[in-house]
């Protein structure tokens, strides 16, 4: 019988030199969301734009775990993601303006980030088929024996729709090496757990294929980093999945769009009182030693990266082709 | 040269493709230990191991998806859809995913896929069982869809299809799976999206594919009788099309009529017909008639069915009808 119970907590202690690279990540997250916001009430941006802002530390602590050859799948709030895979933010930021130098060249938008040199196989904007995706990519580490471990993303939100079900059903059933992710922000847009979800753990999914289960707080970084390392391990050594349950919360409406009416201020700033950018900066200060010039310095950085990256956006050419992607030309084909 | 039956054509390719390229593998319901229900992989288990030819449950749309993530990542699956009526619960994943990722990614992440299986009425299996799903698929940009009428277009087809760079929807005649025909043993490709006329004719061009070519090849025959010489083109790949093969029988003929076992609203056949018109104007001596099913769901009782379903009476009344001759 396979472990389905969730892992004890891990000794969560870390270095400054763990965790200043982890913090430069969240933090650059938030101001490149940040400043995407700030550009979208400016009319900069377009469409749906989805911000993670709050949920930070689930994508930069598990991503952390990866090689970079290794296959991340996410969903329509996947900057982070991208990000933390090595997406830079020149290239996510001229992407969200629409522009010619984004990373899929202003044809995807936000919400369709997709980069092959860092093995990012894409932002999904229809939830939930993704999974099988992210299913198939393991499927096919296993076929070739490459060795890599897909991460999937998906909101709690995803797990009632079909796709998820039957993506998890096939990852255990062919033992595929793929880490679930389940992103539990408490909301499915405006659809709190209690009226979405009859069991509120998504990790109890996991039961009924026999696959490992994990489930944690992700506000801290390092704890996040520390339980998905188990998993990912588990995927690349014995090849079997696992699904995890990360509790998190966004800080801001599903998208740019929603004043977020369906919870209450004090709510809000509950879990703000949680804030993972300002857990990792204070365990760096009160249990790793980092000095505030040390972090000032990375903070004037990560600045810096971010101004330079909304000024790429705003300089760079508009998009200009559509249509060479329609379809490929094949050898035999057209 | 050999004379083969249009699963064994299938099957042929299929083999052929597997034992040249690695990446290649079959994936669905039944097509493994069962042998494929319509026993279009018979063998294939056998000869290939467990490893590329995979049994899967009753989850279209996870191992539609299953095989879209493997074809992202470099490998060229065959998924197998028991029947394309099927493949409406993995819809998600071919329009939403399989047809726009390629687009999505700005062309760093082709889907080199096949999904494939039969499609189109087959004998009183009913409103579920029988319907003909080219017009919808044929409708979304980023797919392929072809649709053999005969075992040597079968094989040269599909062997195409493996090797395309996109996805293609192959969509398999359900009652042409015994049907027969002289396929050579040495290997060759029929290139997508190029059409082909089955008969020569003058008086009237038929435009069928799949299952409504030999329907329509009878009925040449019947009309050859009254000493009236049909052309029938087959397009062979509804997307892209050849409407140019199309076209220039249609001008040589001066009249048209299109015969699909789909529904009339919509029907592929309306596009055809829009595209002839639009080139052919000054040659059309009678307006273009259409032969569709009924518009209806299916019915069970046979002869209900055969009311519905183009038969060779409805093309030869159609024939009449552009000739002036009803």
């Amino acid at each position: 019988m396979r472990r389905i119970e969730p892992e004890e907590d891990t000794p969560d202690t870390s270095t400054k030199e763990e965790l200043i690279p982890l913090y430069r990540q969240i933090l650059a997250i938030r101001r490149m969301e940040e400043a995407a916001a700030k550009a979208y009430s400016q009319g900069k941006i377009g469409g749906f734009l989805h911000l993670i802002i709050g949920q930070e530390a689930v994508c930069v602590g598990a991503v952390s775990t990866l090689r970079r050859d290794d296959y991340v799948v996410a969903t329509y709030r996947e900057h982070g993601h991208a990000y933390a895979k090595g997406v830079s933010s020149r290239a996510i930021l001229a992407e969200l303006y629409g522009k010619k130098t984004g990373v899929v060249k202003g044809l995807g938008g936000s919400m369709h980030i997709f980069d092959k040199p860092t093995s990012f196989l894409g932002g999904y904007g229809i939830v939930g088929g993704h999974v099988p995706i992210a299913a198939g990519a393991g499927f096919a580490s296993k076929y070739r024996g490459d060795g890599r471990v897909t991460l999937c993303f998906f909101g709690e939100g995803s797990s009632t729709i079909g796709g998820f079900q039957e993506g998890i059903a096939l990852a255990a059933l062919w033992k595929l090496p793929v880490v679930f992710i389940c992103e539990n922000n408490l909301y499915s847009m405006g659809t709190p757990l209690y009226r979405s979800l009859a069991v509120e753990d998504v990790s109890m999914r996991a039961l009924a294929h026999g696959m490992a289960r994990d489930r944690l707080d992700g506000d801290d970084v390092i704890r996040v980093r520390r339980r998905i390392q188990i998993a990912v391990d588990r995927a690349r050594e014995s090849g079997e999945p696992t699904l995890v349950e990360v509790r998190t919360y966004r800080f801001r409406g599903h998208s740019m769009s929603d004043p977020g009416l369906y919870r209450t201020r004090e709510e809000v700033d509950e879990w703000k009182r949680r804030d993972p950018l300002a857990i990792a900066r204070r365990r760096l200060v009160d249990e790793c030693g980092a000095s505030e010039e040390e972090l000032r310095a990375v903070e004037d950085e990560v600045k810096k990266e971010i101004a330079d990256a909304i000024r790429f956006a705003e300089d760079s050419p508009a998009a200009d082709e559509y249509r060479p992607y329609v379809t490929k030309e094949s050898p035999t084909g057209d | 040269m050999p004379v083969i039956s249009y699963r064994e054509a299938l099957n042929h390719a299929i083999k052929e493709e597997m034992e040249r390229d690695e990446r290649v593998f079959l994936m669905g319901e039944e097509v493994g230990y069962y042998q494929g229900a319509y026993k279009v992989s018979q063998g294939l288990l056998q000869r290939f191991s467990e490893r590329r030819v995979i049994d899967a449950p009753i989850a279209e749309m996870g191992f539609a998806g299953v095989g879209i993530g493997a074809a992202m990542v470099g490998l060229r699956p065959i998924i197998e859809f028991m029947t394309f009526n099927f493949s409406l619960v993995a819809i998600d994943q071919i329009v939403n995913n399989a047809a726009k990722i390629y687009q999505m990614s700005a062309g760093q992440f082709p889907i080199p896929i096949v999904f494939r299986g039969p499609g189109g009425p087959a004998v009183q299996v009913a409103s579920q069982h029988s319907q003909a799903l080219e017009s919808m698929y044929s409708h979304v940009p980023g797919l392929k869809v072809a649709m053999p009428s005969t075992p040597y277009d079968a094989k040269g087809l599909l062997k195409s299809a493996v090797r395309d760079e996109n996805p293609v929807i192959f969509i398999e005649g359900e009652t042409l799976y015994n049907a027969t025909g002289e396929v050579p043993d040495e290997e060759y490709l029929i290139p997508l999206g190029v059409a082909e006329v089955k008969r020569q004719g003058s008086h009237v061009s038929l435009i069928a594919w799949s299952a409504m070519v030999p329907v329509c090849m009878a009925a040449a025959e019947k009309l050859a009788e009254e000493g009236i010489e049909a052309e029938v083109v087959d397009p062979r790949t509804l997307r892209p099309l050849d409407a140019k093969t199309i076209v220039e029988s249609v001008q040589k003929t001066g009249r048209c009529v299109i015969v699909e076992v789909g529904w009339p609203l919509c029907g592929y056949g309306a596009e055809v017909a829009y595209q002839v018109q639009r080139e052919c104007l000054d040659s059309l001596d009678a307006p273009i008639e259409r032969v569709t099913s009924e518009d209806v769901p299916m019915p069970y009782a046979l002869n209900l069915e055969r009311e519905v379903i183009p038969q060779v009476a409805d093309v030869v009344s159609a024939v009449h009808k552009v000739l002036y001759l009803d």
